[in-house]
C-alpha cells in the first residue's frame, strides 16, 4: 500500500511540474474566461453605437412610425431619390438607408434596408415589428369597427411562458430549458474531454515504461498490478487538480474581467454567462423585449440556476469521472502495454474511441431531449454513461435510473480493471510480438 | 546451506514449455553462475526468482524458507532489458526506485550520495537521464540495484555495454560484494567472466537444467585428460615414443622449446607419461589442460541436442 503511495506521487508530480500542464492550467482559464467574456463585451459595445438610419418613404404613409430607442435613430426623409441617396451614402454618416415601398401592405418584400454594414437581428426585428403592428392596425381601421383603439388595447396580450418541473415530492421547481441545456452541454463536453485527454495520457505512460524499459526494474520491488493502478490514480488526480485550476482562475478571471468592464453588472459570472447563451442560443429571444418581460426573462433563468442542485451536478460529476476514467483509463492502459509503439496503437485504441465518440454524439440528442429512450439507453450503457448521465442530470433523473447506471458504471470498471490488470502483466513483459486479438485473449487465461 | 532453493519448477507459455522441473540451489556466499543458450528459459527462471512471474508448478525457498513477496526486499535484480526514465533527473529518479524497494528516503540519499561518489556520477544528480551516456546509465542502474543491501544479488548480463575499464570496476565491485557476504546470481554468455568469477555454475538449455555445481568439480568432469609438455631434444623421438596408452594431439615449435599436447589414455598416471619421456628429451613443464567453460558450455549443449 505504501508503494502505491510513492508511485501515484511520482505519477503526479512529474505531471504536474510538466510545462504542458502549466501552460494547459493558463490557457484553460483564458479561453473559457474568453468565450464567456467576449460575446458579452461586443453586445456592450454593439449597443452603445448610435445608429441612425434614414427612412425614404414615398408614400409618407410610415412618418415616425418606427419609435427611436436609446442607440437606434431614424430620420424620415420622406419622397427623395433613392438612388442619389445611396450615391453619397458615405458623406451622409448613416448607418443605413430604410427604403420602404407604397406597396408594403400587401408585398412583405418591400421594405429593403441598405447598409455597408451587416445590421444585427435586433435592428431587423425592431423595424418589421413596428412596420408590422402599424400596417395590421391601418388595415383593422378600414373595418370601421367603433372603439377599435379601446378593443386592441383589451386585446392586446402578452405570454410569458414559465416552464415549471414537477417534482415527486410535490416541490414545483422553476425551470429555463436553456439554462440546463447550457450546463448539460458544457459538463458533458468537459467529461469526454476528460476522459479521453487523460485515457491517452495514462497509455503513453505505460508505453513509457515498456519502451524505455524500466518496467522490469520496477515490477521486481512492486506488482504490475500497483504499478499499472499507481500510475491511473495518479493520473485522475492530475487531471482534477486540472480542473480545479480550471474553475477557480476561471472564476476569479471572469469576476475581474466583470468588475473591469461590466460594473452595472450584478451577476455572479455564471449566471451572467449563462444568460449570455441563452440568448445567442435562441435568436428569436434577441428581439427588444419590453422591460417587464425581460425581468421576468431574467428572474426566470436566475431561478432556475438556483434550482440547478450544484451539489447534485458536481457530487455526480465527480462520480461519472471516476468511474468513467477508471473504466476507460484501464482500457487505455491494457493498450499501451499491449504494444510496442505509438503506430501499433491504432487497432486497439479505435474500438475505445467508439463508445466515447458516439457518447459525444448523443449528448447534443440528449440535451435537447433528455427524456427520448436513445438519451436513456446511453445514460445507462456504462461506455457511453459518463458523458450522456452528465447532460441529462440538470433536468432531473429519475433516482432509480440513476442507481442503475451507477451500478452498471462501477461493475464495468470493476471488470474492466481486472481484465486490463491480466492483459497488462503480461503485455509489459512482450516484446517484439505482432500483437494480434486472438493473443490478448490467450493472455487473459495466463 | 544455500540461500535460494527451486525444486522442480515448471512455467509453461503458450507454444511451448520455458521451464521443465528446473531444480536449482544457490549456496550462501557464493557466486553463482546461470548460464544457457538464448532462449534457454534463463530470464524466465530469473523472473520467478524475483516474482515477477509465477511458476505453473515447483517449489520456491528463500533461507530455508517459502519465499514470499516481502522477500524481494532482499534481493536485488538487475534485467537483462532495463532503462531508466528518460525525462526524469538522475537523483530524483534513483531516490523512487529506492523508495520503491522499501529504503526510507533520507536513508536513500545518503547511500546514493555514497556510490555516485564512488563511480564518480555525483556532479549528473540534477542532470535528466537522457543526457548520461549509456555507462553511465548502467552505473547508475548497478546502484539502484545494490543500494538496499540485499542478500541476494541478481545480475542479467550486467557487462554488456561497458568498456572494459567500466567492467573492470564492476566486477570488482561484484567481488566486494561477495566478499560483504552477499550471494550472486549472474547470468551471462560471456564465459571468461564466468570462469573469473564464479564458484558454481548452473547451465540450462531449452528449459532443462543439465548440469550444476562448482566450477571446479564441473571442469575435472569434463577434463579430456590432455596434458601439455614443454621440452627441449627430437620431436621425432617424441613422436615414436607413442603406444596405445598415448596420443600425440600436436608438437608445435615455441621460442626455444616444443609444446607437444598429448592425451593420455585408460587412466594411465601421468608419471608414466614422464618415465618414457625423461629419458629421451629434457622437460620443461607439464600442464593439465582443463577444459575452459566455453568448451563445456559447447560441449553439453551440443550432447544435450543429440540426444533429443
Amino acid at each position: 500500500m505504501k508503494k502505491i503511495l510513492i508511485i501515484i506521487a511520482r505519477e503526479y508530480i512529474t505531471r504536474v511540474r510538466k510545462r504542458s500542464f502549466i501552460i494547459m492550467s493558463i490557457i484553460g482559464p483564458l479561453l473559457f474566461a474568453a468565450m464567456m467574456i467576449i460575446p458579452a463585451w461586443l453586445a456592450q459595445v454593439e449597443d452603445t453605437d448610435i445608429k441612425r438610419i434614414a427612412v425614404v418613404d414615398s408614400s409618407y404613409l410610415f412618418q415616425n412610425v418606427i419609435p427611436e430607442t436609446e442607440y437606434l435613430k431614424f430620420d424620415y426623409l420622406g419622397n427623395v431619390s433613392l438612388s442619389s441617396l445611396k450615391e453619397n451614402f458615405s458623406d451622409l454618416g448613416y448607418f443605413g438607408i430604410l427604403f420602404i415601398a407604397p406597396v408594403v401592405t400587401y408585398d412583405p418584400n418591400a421594405v429593403i434596408l441598405y447598409s455597408d454594414k451587416q445590421p444585427n437581428l435586433a435592428t431587423r426585428m425592431h423595424i418589421s415589428k413596428y412596420l408590422e403592428e402599424y400596417i395590421r392596425d391601418e388595415k383593422l381601421k378600414t373595418y370601421n369597427i367603433e372603439n377599435l383603439d379601446e378593443i386592441l388595447k383589451s386585446v392586446k396580450t402578452q405570454i410569458n411562458v414559465r416552464t415549471i418541473k414537477l417534482t415527486p415530492g410535490g416541490i414545483e421547481k422553476e425551470s429555463n430549458t436553456g439554462i440546463m441545456m447550457a450546463v448539460g452541454y458544457v459538463s458533458g463536453f468537459l467529461m469526454y474531454m476528460f476522459l479521453l485527454f487523460l485515457g491517452t495520457q495514462v497509455m503513453r505512460g505505460v508505453m513509457e515504461e515498456k519502451t524505455s524499459r524500466i518496467v522490469e526494474i520496477i515490477i521486481s520491488s512492486v506488482k504490475p498490478f500497483q504499478l499499472m493502478m499507481g500510475k491511473i490514480v495518479g493520473i485522475a488526480f492530475v487531471g482534477l487538480t486540472q480542473l480545479l485550476i480550471w474553475i477557480v482562475s476561471t472564476f476569479i478571471l471572469v469576476s475581474v474581467a466583470q468588475t473591469l468592464f461590466f460594473p452595472e453588472f450584478r451577476l455572479t459570472p455564471t449566471e451572467q454567462v449563462i444568460s449570455q447563451d441563452v440568448m445567442s442560443a435562441s435568436p428569436v429571444e434577441d428581439q427588444p423585449m419590453d422591460t417587464s418581460q425581460e425581468i421576468e426573462e431574467l428572474k426566470s433563468a436566475l431561478g432556475t440556476l438556483k434550482n440547478i442542485d450544484f451539489l447534485v451536478m458536481i457530487g455526480s460529476f465527480l462520480f461519472y469521472f471516476l468511474g468513467g476514467y477508471f473504466l476507460y483509463a484501464s482500457l487505455f492502459a491494457a493498450v499501451g502495454s499491449a504494444v510496442d509503439s505509438e503506430t501499433d496503437t491504432q487497432q486497439f485504441v479505435f474500438p475505445i474511441l467508439i463508445p466515447l465518440i458516439l457518447g459525444l454524439i448523443v449528448l447534443v440528442n440528449a440535451i435537447n431531449n433528455p427524456g427520448s429512450s436513445v438519451a436513456y439507453w446511453f445514460s445507462i450503457i456504462p461506455l457511453t454513461s459518463p458523458v450522456v448521465m452528465m447532460a441529462r442530470i440538470p433536468f432531473g433523473v429519475p433516482i432509480p435510473e440513476v442507481v442503475l447506471s451507477a451500478f452498471l458504471l462501477i461493475l464495468f470498471f470493476l471488470a474492466s480493471t481486472w481484465l486490463a490488470g491480466k492483459i497488462y502483466r503480461t503485455g509489459i513483459l512482450m516484446y517484439g510480438k505482432k500483437i494480434t486479438y486472438k493473443e490478448l485473449w490467450k493472455w487473459l487465461k495466463y | 546451506m544455500e540461500i535460494f532453493k527451486a525444486t522442480n519448477v515448471v512455467k509453461r507459455f503458450a507454444h511451448h514449455l520455458a521451464l521443465d522441473r528446473v531444480s536449482i540451489a544457490v549456496p550462501r556466499g557464493s557466486i553463482y553462475g546461470l548460464l544457457g543458450p538464448n532462449g534457454a528459459g534463463k530470464t524466465t527462471l530469473l523472473r520467478i526468482i524475483n516474482q515477477i512471474t509465477a511458476p505453473d508448478d515447483g517449489e520456491l525457498f528463500f533461507k530455508g524458507h517459502k519465499l514470499l513477496p516481502a522477500n524481494i526486499f532482499n534481493i536485488g535484480y538487475l534485467p537483462e532489458e532495463r532503462g531508466l526514465y528518460k525525462k526524469m533527473k538522475v537523483g530524483e529518479q534513483a531516490i523512487y526506485l529506492a523508495q520503491l524497494k522499501g529504503l526510507p528516503k533520507k536513508e536513500a540519499i545518503k547511500g546514493l550520495r555514497f556510490w555516485f561518489e564512488k563511480f564518480e556520477i555525483i556532479s549528473w544528480w540534477n542532470r535528466k537521464v537522457e543526457e548520461l551516456s549509456k555507462g553511465m546509465q548502467q552505473k547508475l542502474q548497478f546502484v539502484v540495484t545494490i543500494l538496499h543491501k540485499p542478500d541476494l544479488l541478481i545480475f542479467d548480463e550486467p557487462f554488456s555495454g561497458f568498456d572494459p575499464i567500466n567492467v573492470d570496476l564492476l566486477k570488482n565491485e561484484i567481488i566486494t560484494l561477495k566478499e560483504e557476504g552477499a550471494t550472486i546470481i549472474f547470468s551471462t554468455h560471456n564465459m571468461e567472466s564466468v570462469e573469473e568469477l564464479c564458484d558454481h555454475i548452473a547451465l540450462i538449455d531449452n528449459g532443462i537444467k543439465l548440469v550444476e555445481g562448482e566450477i571446479n568439480n564441473i571442469q575435472k568432469e569434463y577434463k579430456s585428460n590432455i596434458y601439455q609438455v614443454g621440452f627441449q631434444g627430437d620431436e621425432d623421438k617424441v613422436r615414436t615414443l607413442l603406444n596405445d596408452r598415448f596420443e600425440i594431439l600436436s608438437i608445435t615449435k615455441k621460442d626455444d622449446h616444443l609444446l607437444a599436447r598429448i592425451k593420455i589414455l585408460d587412466h594411465t598416471p601421468t608419471n608414466d607419461l614422464l618415465n618414457a619421456l625423461i629419458p629421451k628429451v629434457s622437460i620443461l613443464s607439464l600442464n593439465e589442460e582443463l577444459p575452459g567453460m566455453r568448451d563445456i558450455f559447447i560441449g553439453i549443449v551440443k550432447e544435450a541436442k543429440k540426444k533429443v
